[in-house]
């Protein structure tokens, strides 16, 4: 087996030996039982009214059959299950159109949508989508199909099942007419919470929209009308494309930042694009750093530690935190996006200590998890990883953006410090904030 | 056309990729399911609830794309040797899903390569992830049997009842509230010695003493392929049923005594084909309850085995329905059916439904409401007057 220069085995190391953007060397893989994080069902069912149905091996469907009953989601959930016959007489696109076909057919009315995903078992026959999909539309004209994917084999190859599930929320959608005045936030699992983004945005005679804000099909369809098409984070990169391409949205990616330098850019960049005037943020950047300061005098010297599940941006909190004088031990990540690079770098040279975790290696399976009980962690799985009841309960950015991402996570830590969580109660709940899954 | 595959609400069983990693859970092995992602998440999120508090050796591959285009089983086996030098399981078994079915992975010559790499007995499961666990952990726990079980010398030992092996104790059937525990005292109370439990309550090393039985009881279907091995090298015959009730249960030490005395396999506990009372669930055990309750309440109680069944259980009359469309019929005269909650909006309006949580179906969700049967059969009753 060829290993790739500069990967590490699976232990711990320090950023000044650690190599970019994947520390560790890949192989076997641990899954904590931290649950957090939103799967393709729970984004799926953003989608308003748009019922879900999965054609996949029964071992595949288990996860996201209980995942929807979980949420309390089972009447908008439904699944084929694609058999060894299926394989050997390779019927895969009958299987889909009939049994598709056979479950509208036994619902109490037919959706507006239908999310339609097929499997690594589907790709690897070469199954004629295109086929199955027009078929579905001359049966069914009332109802809007489109494809989704759990095909977890094409992770590492193209676009991942978590980009294209984001992508594909937004394929329901018909070209409409622009309001100018409308910025549509793209791709993230949250709302995106009332802060200074929502506030440039309003006081400058902006609408702000997005899918969560969408409780019936009808406004789902009207968020076409936006002229732009705001990412924050990565995965939705292809989202805001598609929206490029095919509705013609101005697509800006404005990468989830805590620096404050970096939030001001994203925000010159955004004020040039809708063609308003950059505020003066001083105010701003000054309540971030009383935030901090705050944060610090409260949780002094207790030892911080970070996943990459909470933020997208797990170094860039790093340094920040690190710039306030807070002591942080320990990252736990496998890889970092592209977006860390300028992080990691400074990181190497500001804090070459700082320990680099995996989570996915199967050492992590034994490695013991009994730290220092006062550790305050920043994610799920660091929380489990250090058995601390003292932790930030966010996954996946949750809804913040600018400053306010920044005074919010001083605040946020402040109260893990303060108060102590059912860890185990907390992390096991699946797609944590999907709505009914609390 | 008629599609048998769908389901418009219910759930879906607990797969066979995971019924390997849970029949071998607490065996000191390591168990790598051969996958891309999300077996692992699905296993220990829904069907493995001793995965928060034991440490038990479960992982992934993380096969992508390319390796299984190339067909690269060289990584698989590079990676798994590497984790089994560090991490010294007692042995390792490697269990299949989708792709690997489809690319046609040996999974036997792979076991066999790791073993003559690392000297740990390895095993290879063809599991395909579109079965049920009952097949997966049948055939795990049949491995074991197969590979482990010797005779050992037992002189000087002395035997406080006939000796037993309980088979097909999985938390999947029987989740972790204690239904191991009470199964062995209930046979202990009535002249039984139970020797190990296949494979909750029990070490490796005291299933590889199985041998000694002197009959063994198969309390669920995962337990059915350890049985037939253990029949077939040491001619331990084999009862089939769950002890619940305590009629049927006394029907069951009937024969679990007869066959010890005269080596015959038995197969009992089919309810009566027309009942009106239809209990859903695992063969062997749906089986086990219809019979208990047809005994203890006299009104006919019939069994839909709704995972893998055995043939021997098929032939005795135990119907196997896994679809929707293939359940329909047989609930549609039902006047009560007994079953798992998630099954609840495919019961006909007009039956009574009474709820009997099954982690190999809705996993981890009502949990806190499985009855223990062994213990609590007369409690459950009482509960749903049954």
């Amino acid at each position: 087996m060829i290993r790739k220069l500069g990967e590490k085995e699976g232990k711990p190391l320090p950023i000044s030996e650690a190599s970019f953007p994947a520390p560790f060397d890949a192989g076997l893989e641990y899954a904590a039982p931290a649950r957090g994080t939103w799967n393709i069902a729970h984004t799926g069912m953003l989608v308003p009214e748009a019922h879900e149905i999965f054609v996949c091996a029964q071992g595949c469907l288990r996860g996201v059959v209980l995942t929807a009953a979980e949420m309390g989601a089972s009447e908008r959930f439904s699944t084929v299950a694609v058999r060894e016959n299926n394989v050997l007489d390779g019927d895969l696109e009958n299987l889909l159109v009939e049994g598709v076909t056979d479950i509208l057919e036994k619902l109490p009315s037919l959706p507006p949508a239908v999310l339609v995903y097929t499997s690594c078992v589907h790709h690897f026959m070469g199954t004629d989508l295109t086929l199955a999909y027009g078929e579905l539309g001359r049966r069914f004209p009332s109802v809007r199909f489109t494809d989704c994917y759990m095909n977890p084999i094409m992770r590492k190859s193209g676009l991942t099942p978590d980009q294209l599930m984001r992508r594909q929320l937004y394929s329901l959608l018909d070209p409409k007419e622009h309001d100018p005045k409308t910025v549509l936030s793209v791709g993230g699992d949250f709302a995106v919470e009332e802060g200074d983004f929502t506030a440039l945005l309003r006081e400058n005679g902006f609408r702000h929209s997005e899918i969560q804000q969408a409780k019936t099909f009808s406004e789902y369809l009207e968020l076409a009308r936006a002229a732009f098409a705001l990412t924050t984070q990565p995965a939705a990169i292809p989202a805001g494309k598609m929206l490029a391409e095919k509705h013609g949205m101005k697509h800006l990616h404005l990468p989830f930042s805590f620096d404050a330098d970096e939030i001001e850019a994203q925000y010159e960049k955004l004020c040039a694009a809708l063609g308003i005037p950059v505020p003066d943020w001083s105010q701003n950047r000054a309540e971030c750093e009383a935030a901090m300061r705050e944060a610090k005098r409260v949780i002094g010297d207790v030892p911080v530690v970070i996943d990459y599940t909470a933020f997208s941006r797990p170094l860039s909190l790093a340094r920040l935190l690190l710039k306030h004088g807070f002591r942080v031990k320990r990252i736990y990540a496998d890889s970092f996006t592209g977006e860390e690079k300028e992080d990691f770098e400074a990181l190497k040279h500001e804090a070459p200590q700082l320990m680099i975790w995996p989570t996915v290696h199967p050492s992590m399976r034994v490695m013991p998890r009994d730290g220092d009980p006062r550790t305050l962690a920043v994610g799920q799985k660091a929380a489990y990883f250090t058995s601390s009841p003292h932790f930030v309960n966010v996954v996946e950015n949750g809804g913040l953006w600018g400053f306010d991402a920044v005074i919010r996570t001083a605040e946020l830590m402040t109260e893990a410090f303060l108060e102590e969580k059912d860890t185990r109660g907390l992390i096991g709940i699946k797609g944590w904030g999907c709505g009914l899954c609390q | 056309m008629s599609v048998k595959q769908t389901a418009r609400i219910i759930s879906t069983y607990a797969g066979d990729t995971s019924g390997v990693a849970s029949a071998l859970f607490e065996l000191g092995g390591m168990t790598v399911m051969h996958d891309a992602s999300g077996c692992n998440s699905t296993y220990n999120t829904h069907d493995e609830p001793r995965w928060y508090d034991h440490d038990s050796l479960v992982f992934i591959s993380a096969l992508t794309e390319v390796e299984a285009m190339l067909g690269d089983d060289e990584k698989l086996i590079g990676d798994v040797v590497k984790a089994a030098r560090e991490l010294k399981p007692a042995f390792v078994a490697i269990a299949g899903t989708p792709i690997p079915m489809m690319t046609g992975v040996d999974f036997a010559a792979v076991a066999r390569q790791i073993e003559d790499r690392t000297g740990i007995p390895s095993f290879g499961f063809d599991t395909n992830g579109m079965r049920s666990y009952v097949w997966g952990a049948s055939a795990a726990l049949a491995a074991v049997a197969e590979r482990f079980v010797t005779v050992q010398d037992n002189q000087g030992t002395v035997q406080k009842g006939i000796p037993v092996n309980l088979l097909g104790l999985t938390p999947l059937d029987f989740s972790v509230l204690g239904a191991d525990a009470a199964m062995k005292d209930l046979l202990e109370a009535n002249g039984f010695s139970v020797l190990s439990r296949w494979a909750m309550g029990s070490s490796l090393d005291e299933l590889k003493k199985s041998a000694s039985a002197a009959v063994n009881l198969v309390v669920s279907g995962a337990g059915m392929g350890a049985a037939k091995v253990l029949k077939e090298r040491f001619g331990t015959p084999y009862v089939v049923g769950t002890p619940v009730g305590d009629r049927y249960a006394e029907e069951l030490f009937s024969l679990l005594r007869k066959s010890a005395d005269d080596g015959e396999c038995r197969v009992i506990g089919i309810g009566e084909s027309d009942a009106r009372r239809v209990v859903i669930g695992e063969g062997v055990t749906a089986c086990s309850l219809a019979r208990a309750l047809t005994l203890e309440s006299g009104v006919p109680t019939r069994a839909v085995s709704a995972t893998d069944t055995d043939p021997l259980l098929t032939a005795s009359g135990c119907p196997m329905a896994v679809d929707e469309d293939d359940l329909a019929p047989l609930l549609k005269n039902a006047e009560t059916v007994i079953a798992d909650p998630l099954y609840r909006p495919i019961v006909p309006k007009t039956a009574r439904f009474v709820p009997l949580p099954h982690e190999g179906f809705s996993g981890r969700m009502f949990r806190r409401d499985i009855p223990d049967l062994i213990r609590d059969f007369n409690k459950f009753r009482k509960e749903f007057d049954l």
